[in-house]
């Protein structure tokens, strides 16, 4: 859900709770991930014996052409929405609830606020949040998950155990503490969601970190005088990037619905800063008379979330070389 | 996946140190959990305190609002003390109604369970069989089908897939009630259940497009092993071999992913109760977020941190009785 809330919270991190071994391969990760690329032609062929060995010319990934393409466009609203929007964002002295025509585009809300207008503010807002997760989620996560990865088998265990449980810990949940303790505001939001973000990206870059230090190349690396942090970077971060920004994007989806959601319950940015959730709650009264103010957002959230996955799907495709060697 | 009758014995008795040992990180995450609540509501800026006081309240009036609710004294103090009052199944008092929190939390499962529990089996009824026929069929149009649908299903925020239904079935057509849920609860049963039809729809929908893409690759999976080719090699009809060998190697992946669901919708309920105007476990916790109700806050944090918890638990033994080989290994992660 929801997080679906939704945590939830919609689309749940596939790895999180994978029963995963120290030995499994790249495969075994995405493995039951929901894979949406599936070729036709079924799941037997990728297991034939030979069929690696035949050269396939790899094609343009469909889905992360329609995936660049639908993020592209709320990029370029939310570009445009810093230099011009039609309307000021607190300007009621529209008609209430307009519809759809000149002068207002696209119609206006019960307080005579132009609908575009706060269209084009609400997909920044949302790239914001969705951004500042991300920054918040990958630095926190990729140390705690680097020191988890390399630490003694004490340290580790603690700290593999307190990621269980704070990822038990639905981010909703935790955005809804953080906004009680402090303030609605878009900063409180994307904590929130940047700090839920860092035990799964902890999580599964311990995962990948242990995963790599058990390699050859390693202890190659390692006899032959490489020190740590050459190895990491020079080695654990090339090796585990791919699977990190597949998820990453994933998170990125994630975030921005974590953030309608909380705007919804009048827990995210205040006016006049519109949020796509907020947007959503306040029209929903009005749904009959007005409906463009339900249906707008909600396409355009819906258009971000897609845009995202699509990328996922696609990176995952284009950057995890065991499956485009099966294709 | 048979068990032969020599292994029974080192099976079960592994069962029997899986579960002691399982039970005993249940524990310890709840513990654990009980700090991060605590200590959350405590160390982040802002007084408890503060809740009780009007604006420009004196500085003594200050001191004895910390020493009503005992927030001038040390944190381990404070902490141990709350823990008393957990073991005792007292939650405290609300800030704003005065009322105990734990029978307020108590009348509010009423509505967030039988609403959790439905739109759990009904996701589950829907999105199993779609999952196995798009993995069956997954080279015609009907299962690139169900695939687009169940990637767009996942991103859509439950709240509008809520409004949508509510503009169509109760607004439109006038079907059903838009929201709220009786005054006497469970009395009338069937107007209860009227009153949640809509929200169990409509969390059983978002539910059932993610569950669909992990039923599906479970499947593809199952439907490309050795195994299953091996067994019909053998002799064995489709159905007997999917029966006997499938079923069962399927399952894991998608219980681990049910429980996570489940968990998922217990807390994702806040959302779909403020659409739906249900006086559920969520709504209370969003009202006394707004009002800073920090007794009520912590209470239902920590009631709902036990059921996941519990649930992850109960996932987690599910998938050990369904498949031996795993207890070895403590809990989903990796350890």
């Amino acid at each position: 859900m929801s997080e679906r809330t939704t945590d939830e919270p919609t689309t749940d991190e596939p790895i999180r709770d994978e029963p995963i071994t120290e030995e499994p391969t790249a495969v075994e990760l995405t493995k039951t991930a929901p894979d949406t690329g599936e070729e036709p032609g079924g799941p037997g062929r990728s297991g034939r014996p030979g069929a690696a060995s035949v050269p396939v010319r790899r094609r343009r990934s469909p889905a992360l052409v329609a995936g660049c393409v639908l993020v592209g466009l709320i990029v370029a609203v939310a570009l445009v929405s810093l230099f011009w929007v039609p309307y000021a964002p607190d300007d009621t002295t529209g008609g209430r609830l307009m519809s759809p025509g000149l002068p207002h585009l696209l119609g206006t809300d019960k307080l005579g606020r132009d609908l575009l207008t706060q269209l084009m503010t609400g997909a920044r807002i949302a790239l914001e949040a969705g951004l500042g997760a991300i920054a918040i989620g990958t630095a926190l996560g990729l140390c705690a998950g680097l020191a988890a990865g390399f630490a003694t088998r004490w340290l580790d265990d603690t700290l593999s155990t307190l990621l269980d449980v704070l990822i038990a810990f639905p981010t909703l949940l935790l955005a809804m503490l953080m906004v009680a303790a402090r303030s609605a505001s878009l900063s409180s939001a994307v904590l929130a969601i940047g700090f839920a973000m860092t035990a799964v990206v902890a999580r599964l870059t311990r995962i990948l970190v242990k995963r790599v230090l058990a390699q050859d190349y390693i202890t190659a690396a390692r006899t032959s005088g490489t020190s740590w942090p050459r190895v990491i970077t020079g080695h654990v971060l090339p090796n585990i990037w791919p699977t990190l920004v597949v998820n990453l994007a994933q998170q990125f989806g994630l975030a921005v619905m974590t953030e309608a959601s909380l705007s919804f319950l009048g827990l995210g940015a205040p006016p006049p800063n519109a949020s796509w959730g907020r947007m959503l709650h306040e029209a929903q009264a009005t749904v009959f008379t007005a409906p463009t103010g339900v249906i707008a957002p909600g396409v355009l959230l819906v258009m971000l979330v897609v845009g995202v996955n699509l990328i996922a799907d696609g990176l995952r495709d284009a950057l995890d070389p065991t499956r485009r060697r099966t294709r | 996946m048979v068990d032969i009758p020599a292994s029974v014995d080192r099976s079960s008795s592994l069962m029997i140190s899986y579960l002691l040992r399982r039970l005993a990180f249940l524990a310890g995450s709840l513990f654990l959990a009980g700090v991060v609540i605590f200590l959350l509501l405590r160390l982040l800026p802002g007084d408890p305190a503060n809740s009780l006081l009007s604006v420009g309240a004196t500085p003594e009036q200050i001191a004895a609002a910390r020493h009503e609710i005992g927030s001038d004294r040390p944190l381990p103090e404070q902490f141990v003390t709350w823990l008393g009052q957990l073991a005792t199944f007292d939650l405290g008092n609300s800030f704003i109604s005065s009322l105990p929190v734990g029978p307020e939390i108590t009348s509010r499962l009423d509505v967030t369970v039988p609403l959790t529990l439905l739109s759990f089996l009904l996701a589950v009824v829907i999105a199993v069989p779609v999952g196995f026929v798009a993995a069956r069929r997954s080279a015609t149009w009907y299962g690139t089908l169900i695939n687009g649908i169940s990637q767009l299903g996942i991103a859509v925020p439950v709240f509008w897939i809520g409004m949508i239904l509510i503009t169509v079935f109760a607004l439109r057509l006038g079907v059903l009630p838009a929201g709220g849920f009786p005054q006497d609860g469970w009395a009338l049963p069937g107007e209860a259940l009227t009153s949640l039809a809509l929200p169990v729809i409509t969390v059983a929908l978002v539910m059932s497009a993610s569950l669909v893409r992990y039923v599906r690759s479970a499947a593809l999976d199952v439907l490309g092993s050795d195994y299953l080719r091996t067994a019909r090699a053998l002799g064995s009809s489709f159905n007997r071999a999917m029966w006997r060998h499938g079923m069962r190697n399927g399952a894991v992946p998608v219980v681990s992913v049910l429980g996570i669901e489940l968990a998922t919708t217990l807390l994702g309920a806040v959302v779909v109760e403020t659409v739906f105007a249900l006086p559920g476990l969520g709504s209370l916790l969003a009202q006394a977020v707004a009002q800073h109700d920090y007794p009520t806050v912590q209470g239902v944090l920590f009631v709902s941190t036990f059921a996941v918890l519990v649930i992850g638990f109960l996932s987690d033994v599910a998938q050990r009785l369904i498949d031996p080989r795993l207890r070895g290994r403590l809990s989903g992660g990796a350890r």
